[in-house]
């Protein structure tokens, strides 16, 4: 052990992040043209960020207690729904060809969404999870449990059918750059997101609560013996976790432009795969195994569609073959 | 000779042991009892999931691990019968090469999920079989060349299982002796041997070994069981008992499709049959998928009913609907996992 | 004589189905430095962490300053003054020197005095201000969990063997910064199985065999009789010197 003068630098682990223009840039020879990779490319990012949004509770709310909500997809559906509602029943400021019309629709959408997801998150941690602490095969049963029945609640609210959601007026179609089609709403997405990860990249590394939230990540019974309460941290992780993926749950519809119920669940298995991918626990490692698995579905998905959600498994295969706890593996193993 | 055939493991209560003979009488006399075509099919269901269950009992409750890719050895146990079937004609050794395959394929990649995710630790495991699960389904629903797609597959089976076949000329107890009803009695004593197997399994001294890993595995570890080997050959068995089930289930339907094999659905179905009947023991996994199986084609009726008794009060109506059965098993499931972690079995043998 | 910062009666701890505090009754006197003493598995870190509360006494009560603190959560006991040092230490790995210490200062960012009575203390927590702690030396990260521990001024510290696995030079300048926190107006409870070091720092001793309290006295006269060291501590002890 070295002690005495200079400690090596904390290097950051660059590697992984090369992954993703290693990605693009790997894709580029197959793609006939330019301006279809950057099509796909832009399309890529856009679903990544959407997958970002939803894990990223996910993935802290293990980190932070060592708790698998199975049932995190729930929160992206409720949300959906939730924003669905909101925005069918303003129709009219939705079809206005004018952005302060639309927006007048989104922005009580939206958070009509988040609160919704929140609250349910809320309720979920405190009657759903709480009573299974530290018992990971209960958890994962209870919170398949869990997401049964609120998939079933929304059935009764909502009624069984998928619901189509038109886009509002002035993030519909596309525009041309260099010959390459970009849609509108891709690029929104692709600020928001970016918006999402800044924000909480400076919450956790500029905050007091980010700072407690990564001492909780690495050593709860630490952060508790220093005389901070870790419940009342991890209860507001949570729902802010659960609000995160009713935004994505939004994002998401309106990208698919219609909402069903099982969209929580086929989501899931998508958000298993970046977390698995990141390394658990793991807010960047989440960021940047949303990014690859968002480019890796668009391109498969334009090479080989049958392949689409294979090519993110082979991903997921190869890079536990790589790091067998993800790409930034988090403290406790 | 009872000793021999339940491997010791006794039901512990007179009121087990009941319902267990009742529902093994219900299962061999049910062509004569309940002759209608949908009462049979419900009853050759019942076998089916009593062995799909227990099989995922081997890991849920003996070795304390959640996989969610039993449906996906479900499903490669249908669609090697029926591909065989399909693709190489319907003979008994194209049956048999058909299981075989089935078999060799679903240890192979219960063996490779095994070492790959559980060094590791259970939550790892649950997600890479979800992922994997999955994108067997998706593989499945795009072959369509083998699998049929969406639409699956429809066979013929050897001469001797159709319902066409005449066994004897006159009628049994006024039930005529068709190749249904040896297709039936096939499915039926296979899933019977099959369970009688399990039960030997986890009563050996390797079950011993699962259930003290599943307590301490530190201690285990510490004790030089190879934790991991022992979990991947638990894990391995359990995927070739649902298999197996897989097998018996297509040759009963002569049909295989992504919804009666592969669904997640059904996933969810095993999770619920196994913590409602009992985590633990494989009598469990008997009477929860017997429960569950007459629940999901009976309830419904009777929720129809309660429906239409409560039109007018606000909500009640939806969530009696008939299509929403699933809801109040899914309140029952996490009622179970709370309450009675060891289901309906460890509740009577308590008494 | 004043009441003792820290008195447990007869406290029973159980973790899962081992039983491993049966019946603790010790004192720590206000001010100086108790030393918790015994084999392996005696119970002493379990006796720390039941301090803590991050395990619950099953029977007994835990009383500090005057008040009954058996049924508190550790986050209360932290804030009533009693700070922990575990035997892992315990620090932030990810977080850096700085926000190790920034974290601890519940108050508010530490002042100046302060922090250049931390450095004197322990030079290196300065050098490496803004390094990762989990790339510190195995001494510099004890030395940085005890700084955390007094980042701001604390009751009574808990420290888990200080000194384990550290290279004897080291020893000698955690012994330094031991004395020098006994100026304080602290209280330290300090399990250890250096008897060297708890020789040269403790003032009180209380030795533990199996879950249990068997001698509690002076340091001094526990230095000095070597027969009843032999007698408590066996020949185990005897190695680390």
């Amino acid at each position: 052990m070295s002690h005495g003068s200079a400690l090596p630098a904390q290097r950051f682990d660059w590697l992984p992040l090369a992954l993703i223009p290693a990605i693009a840039l790997a894709a580029l020879p197959f793609i006939p043209s330019l301006p279809t990779w950057v099509t796909l490319t832009v399309a890529g990012l856009a679903m990544g960020m959407m997958i970002f949004m939803m894990a990223a509770g996910l993935t802290l709310v293990f980190g932070l207690m060592d708790i698998m909500n199975f049932a995190h997809g729930v929160f992206i559906s409720v949300g959906a729904y939730a924003a669905t509602s909101v925005l069918l029943a303003m129709k009219a400021s939705m079809q206005a060809d004018s952005l302060a019309a639309n927006l007048a629709a989104i922005v009580p959408a939206v958070l009509a969404a988040m609160a919704l997801a929140g609250f349910l998150g809320w309720f979920f941690e405190r009657v759903v999870i709480r009573p299974v602490y530290g018992d990971h095969l209960k958890q994962i049963l209870v919170t398949m449990g869990g997401l049964i029945v609120v998939e079933q609640l929304i059935h009764v609210v909502w009624g069984p059918d998928i619901i189509p959601l038109p886009r509002p007026a002035t993030i519909t179609g596309s525009f041309i750059v260099g010959g390459a089609a970009i849609e509108r709403y891709r690029v929104l997405a692709v600020l928001v997101g970016l918006a999402v990860f800044a924000a909480m990249w400076l919450i956790l590394n500029r905050t007091r609560l980010g700072l407690l939230i990564r001492a909780g990540v690495e050593n709860r019974e630490m952060v508790e013996s220093l005389g901070y309460r870790i419940r009342t941290l991890f209860v507001g992780v949570f729902i802010a976790g659960s609000a995160l993926a009713g935004l994505g749950g939004v994002m998401w519809a309106l990208y698919q432009e219609s909402v069903n119920a099982q969209i929580g669940m086929q989501m899931m298995v998508v958000l298993f795969i970046v977390l698995i991918i990141g390394g658990l626990g793991s807010v960047g490692g989440c960021f940047v195994g949303a990014l690859l698995v968002g480019l890796m579905a668009n391109y498969t998905g334009y090479l080989a569609p049958k392949l689409a959600l294979g090519s993110n498994i082979l991903l997921m295969v190869l890079v536990l073959l790589w790091r067998p706890r993800g790409l930034f593996p988090v403290g406790r193993g | 000779m009872f000793t021999t055939l339940l491997s010791g493991d006794f039901p512990r209560s007179r009121v087990l042991a009941v319902v267990l003979v009742a529902i093994l009488a219900g299962l061999v006399l049910a062509p004569f009892v309940f002759p209608g075509t949908r009462s049979l099919n419900v009853a050759a269901k019942v076998a089916v999931f009593v062995l799909l269950v227990a099989s995922y009992d081997l890991l849920l409750g003996y070795t304390g691990i959640v996989s969610f890719a039993h449906t996906m050895f479900f499903g490669i146990g249908g669609y090697g019968v029926g591909i065989a079937m399909a693709k190489l004609g319907a003979g008994w050794g194209n049956l048999a090469l058909g299981s075989a395959l089935a078999l060799a394929l679903s240890a192979a990649l219960a063996t490779a999920i095994g070492l790959l995710s559980l060094r590791v630790r259970a939550i790892f495991f649950a997600m890479i079989t979800l992922a994997v699960a999955s994108f067997f389904q998706i593989l499945a629903s795009q072959l369509s060349g083998f699998t049929g797609g969406e639409d699956g597959i429809t066979y013929k089976l050897p001469e001797l299982l159709l319902p066409g076949t005449k066994l004897v000329e006159t009628p049994f107890l006024g039930v005529e002796l068709s190749g249904r009803l040896a297709n039936y009695y096939l499915v039926v004593f296979a899933a019977l041997a099959c369970f009688l197997a399990l039960l030997r399994v986890v009563n050996s001294p390797f079950g011993r070994v699962l259930l003290s890993i599943r307590e301490n595995e530190f201690r285990s570890e510490a004790l030089g069981y190879r934790t991991v080997t022992y979990r991947t050959a638990a894990n391995c068995i359990g995927a070739l008992g649902a298999t197996l089930a897989g097998v018996l289930y297509a040759i009963w339907l002569r049909y295989t499709g992504p919804d009666t094999t592969l669904s997640f659905n059904i996933m969810i179905d095993i999770l619920l049959m196994v913590v409602i009947g009992g985590m633990g023991t494989l009598y469990g996994a008997a009477v929860g998928a017997t429960i569950f199986v007459i629940a999901q084609n009976y309830l419904q009726d009777l929720m129809a009913l309660a429906s239409a008794a409560a039109k007018g009060v606000p909500l009640l109506p939806g969530l009696l609907h008939p299509d929403r059965w699933l809801l109040w098993l899914g309140v029952l499931f996490i009622v179970c996992v709370y309450y009675f972690p060891t289901g309906i079995v460890g509740r009577l043998r308590e008494k | 004589m004043a009441e003792a910062l820290l008195a447990l009666a007869g406290v029973n701890t159980h973790i899962g189905q081992y039983h491993i505090l049966q019946g603790v009754d010790f004192e720590v006197p206000r001010a100086g430095l108790t030393m918790l003493l015994g084999r392996n598995g005696a119970g002493k870190t379990t006796t720390l962490r039941t301090v803590m509360g991050l395990w619950q006494a099953s029977a007994g009560a835990i009383r500090y300053d005057g008040a009954e603190i058996t049924r508190r959560t550790t986050p209360e006991r932290a804030r009533l003054g009693i700070a922990y040092v575990p035997e892992n230490m315990g620090i932030f790995a990810g977080l850096t020197v700085r926000e190790n210490l920034l974290l601890a200062a519940r108050s508010g960012p530490p002042d100046d005095r302060r922090l250049e009575w931390i450095f004197r203390l322990f030079p290196a927590m300065q050098r490496f201000w803004h390094a990762h702690a989990g790339n510190l030396s195995g001494g510099q990260k004890q030395m940085l969990a005890i700084a955390r521990a007094i980042v701001e001024p604390r009751r009574l510290l808990l420290v888990d063997e200080p000194t384990k696995g550290l290279a004897p030079s080291i020893i000698a300048n955690m012994i330094d910064a031991f004395r020098e926190l006994k100026r304080t107006e602290t209280t330290l409870l300090v399990v250890e199985q250096n008897f060297h070091f708890a020789r040269s720092v403790g003032d009180t001793v209380a030795v533990m065999d199996c879950g249990r309290i068997v001698h509690a006295g002076r340091m001094a006269d526990l230095a000095a009789d070597d027969a009843l060291q032999q007698q408590l501590l066996g020949l185990s002890l005897q190695a680390h010197q």
